[in-house]
């Protein structure tokens, strides 16, 4: 979330250093791990998000559906007998999905992170985040698509797939 | 459904592409999951890319998964620790 490992660790460890103050305030018998969640995303909201502002707008509206999949669908099927699961992970190190993850506008990478990577429900997200359901599903929607031709890209900076162009035949 | 087909897309294939993110999200409710479910037994060019995608989903959550270095579970530790005898809480 913050993008560099040593705030990263300040950040878990104020938080934690809150839950044990605030432990009075959970609820037994509801989830521990959505609790901490929501305190690491207000500490990381207040203290951390003001001093990496990026430009949260780009033009990526354009990037269709499905995008990820079209475009790797020629490599599936250039490497028969390989598993898709080892496929993926070959295509995507951890270095790769870090770096196209760190690329994303803070708005957008919040929800990602919380949404498709630690699977946390939309409804959550919205009480953390206080914004409407619908503006978690819009920045959802905006991240994931950006994640997508991010993730594309590196596939094809790594020589892995050359590019397709922009009229898909 | 493919690329290549000029033609529009059905309307329960459209409808399983638009619930595709929010369905491996579990955002989708059981009645529509089965829906989708049956259309996806039937229709493998809407069925390839939720395999797909879930895939995608597994793969960018394990290269996201994080272990935190000992140092730091030592330090919050450490830190919790000199909170516990600074103040009078936790009572007991």
């Amino acid at each position: 979330m913050t993008r560099n490992p040593a705030d990263a660790e300040d950040l878990v460890q104020e938080t934690y250093l809150k839950a044990y103050r605030g432990f009075g305030g959970f609820e037994e018998g509801t989830n521990l791990k959505a609790w901490l969640y929501r305190i690491l995303t207000n500490t990381y909201i207040n203290t951390y998000r003001a001093k990496q502002r990026r430009p949260e707008e780009t033009a990526l509206d354009e990037v269709e559906d499905l995008y990820l999949y079209r475009r790797l669908g020629g490599l599936e099927a250039a490497r028969v007998g390989r598993s898709a699961e080892d496929e993926l992970l070959d295509l995507f190190t951890e270095a790769e999905v870090k770096a196209a993850i760190d690329e994303l506008p803070d708005t957008f990478r919040m929800v990602v992170l919380l949404a498709d990577v630690e699977g946390f429900s939309y409804k959550e997200i919205a009480e953390w985040l206080d914004i409407p359901i619908g503006t978690v599903m819009s920045r959802l929607h905006r991240g994931r698509k950006q994640l997508e031709r991010l993730l594309y890209e590196f596939a094809v900076s790594n020589r892995l797939t050359k590019p397709v162009s922009d009229t898909v035949t | 459904m493919d690329a290549d087909d000029p033609s529009p897309l059905s309307p329960p294939c459209k409808d399983a592409l638009h619930e595709l993110y929010h369905l491996l999200s579990g955002e989708v409710d059981d009645a529509k999951r089965a829906q989708i479910a049956e259309h996806l037994d039937e229709c493998a060019p809407c069925a390839e890319p939720y395999d797909f995608y879930a895939e995608l989903r597994r793969c960018v959550q394990e290269q996201c998964h994080d272990i935190a270095p000992p140092e730091l579970l030592a330090r919050i530790q450490a830190a919790i620790e000199h909170e516990s005898t600074a103040d009078s809480w936790p009572p007991g």
